[in-house]
């Protein structure tokens, strides 16, 4: 029989940082803000973890990720916890994560979080991930998954995602 | 009523409208009338039955009697539903999708906004999440509210015809009972004349954006509060429950 590892708290967040986002690949859970904490409670661990959007798809992928790692490393002592609050807000998003974005294809929340300039219609500039110009139109505020929005640009003509501030 | 009574009912009072608000927005799922609308209801659907997950979760907790929040949605008959009247009526043509969208969004920004601040911690975090999410519904359909009614001459007129047929709904949204004021005094639940007044600014203000206008002297629907609601909302529970009501606990 192997003796186990004692898991440190620190060692299991490390272990938990690299899953990835199952809907946006090139970021982990981590880098995105899901992944809020991990805790020891007596010998167990507890997982803290937020969704994006209230009925994101992706969290019960994210979930069974989780419990998969964990199986992996012979812990067994865990459980999932959702937190709501604070509510996840783009900008916990790391910079090196809004980069990855941007060579996936996605343009990256653009600063700040305002609530008032979205109700009011008032227009950010997104430029295009593609050729960087940033004459670009919104299609649709609702694009191919609860995070992201829709827009086009004018000069290279491409379609793209635009992952909406929150 | 104690208070752990009141507060199952609230929660299920908020529940309950994205339940069967965002089962709604779901059947126009393959008949949209155009691809970038239909993945916005689409969204809009996910966001609301994302908060009534949440919520429902919360409800089952707080009665603690053992039941699940599938057991809340799937299990429960009309009479024990508390939806609004206005989340429960049928999408109609798109406008009148829409209208019934603005008038809800509107409600729900404005109760949001408030309910964050909840002594209820649990209510207060759920509360925050689906405020930024109706903060982009109500930009949306209060966008589509004024295309729509300064648009074509056949388009203001449905939409005029959508915000007419909808507005005897609009009262029973402020209306609070004894569980209101239970939860009042715990400062858990929100002052509903407070975002009455906002509600009341904001819809002016598109109305008029929008050329339509405000209808008056309209009799006032009610019911909801005690769980007696208009005949579509048995024919919707008919659809959203008879899977599991067949086969108890099925999963695919």
């Amino acid at each position: 029989m192997v003796k186990k590892t004692a898991y440190s708290r620190d060692n299991i967040f490390k272990l938990l940082s690299a899953i990835p986002d199952p809907e946006i690949p090139v970021i982990t859970i981590r880098e995105l803000g899901v992944l809020r904490d991990v805790r020891m409670e007596g010998d167990a661990v507890v997982i803290d973890i937020t969704p994006t959007y209230s009925g994101c798809p992706a969290m019960k992928m994210i979930e069974d990720q989780i419990r998969e790692e964990m199986d992996k490393a012979g812990i067994s002592k865990f459980r999932i916890n959702l937190v709501y609050s604070p509510a996840w807000t783009t900008d916990w998003m790391t910079e090196e994560a809004k980069e990855k974005l941007r060579a996936f294809g996605i343009a990256p929340p653009e600063k700040t979080s305002s609530d008032k300039n979205v109700l009011m219609g008032k227009k950010k500039i997104i430029a295009c991930p593609r050729c960087g110009s940033t004459r670009t139109e919104m299609v649709s505020q609702f694009g191919s998954t609860a995070c992201k929005a829709l827009y086009k640009c004018l000069d290279c003509h491409e379609p793209f995602d635009y992952f909406k501030c929150i | 009523m104690n208070k752990q009574e009141a507060l199952f009912k609230y929660i299920l009072r908020i529940a309950d409208n994205n339940l069967v608000l965002g089962h709604r927005l779901s059947e126009w799922t393959g008949r949209g009338p155009m691809l970038e609308e239909e993945m916005a209801l689409c969204n809009m659907a996910l966001d609301l039955l994302g908060q009534a997950n949440a919520l429902l979760q919360y409800a089952a907790q707080v009665e603690g009697k053992g039941r699940t929040e599938d057991d809340l949605a799937y299990l429960r008959n009309d009479r024990d539903f508390y939806n609004t009247l206005l989340a429960e009526q049928p999408n109609g043509d798109y406008a009148f999708t829409i209208a019934r969208q603005f008038l809800t969004d509107t409600f729900d920004f404005y109760f949001y906004d408030e309910l964050r601040k909840s002594a209820d911690h649990t209510l207060a975090g759920i509360a925050a999440k689906a405020h930024k999410e109706a903060t982009y519904h109500l930009r949306h359909s209060s966008a589509w509210t004024e295309r729509l009614g300064d648009g074509t001459e056949e388009s203001h007129q449905r939409m005029q015809r959508a915000i007419h047929e909808l507005w005897r709904f609009t009262d029973e949204l402020f209306e609070m009972n004894e569980v209101d004021d239970i939860l009042l005094r715990e400062k858990v639940a929100v002052d509903l004349r407070g975002v009455k007044t906002k509600w009341n600014q904001k819809v002016d203000e598109v109305l008029a954006a929008a050329t339509l206008q405000r209808p008056d002297n309209v009799f006032m629907q009610r019911g909801s509060r005690e769980g007696r609601h208009t005949e579509h909302l048995g024919y919707l529970l008919a659809e959203m429950q008879h899977l599991h009501r067949t086969h108890p606990g099925v999963k695919w």
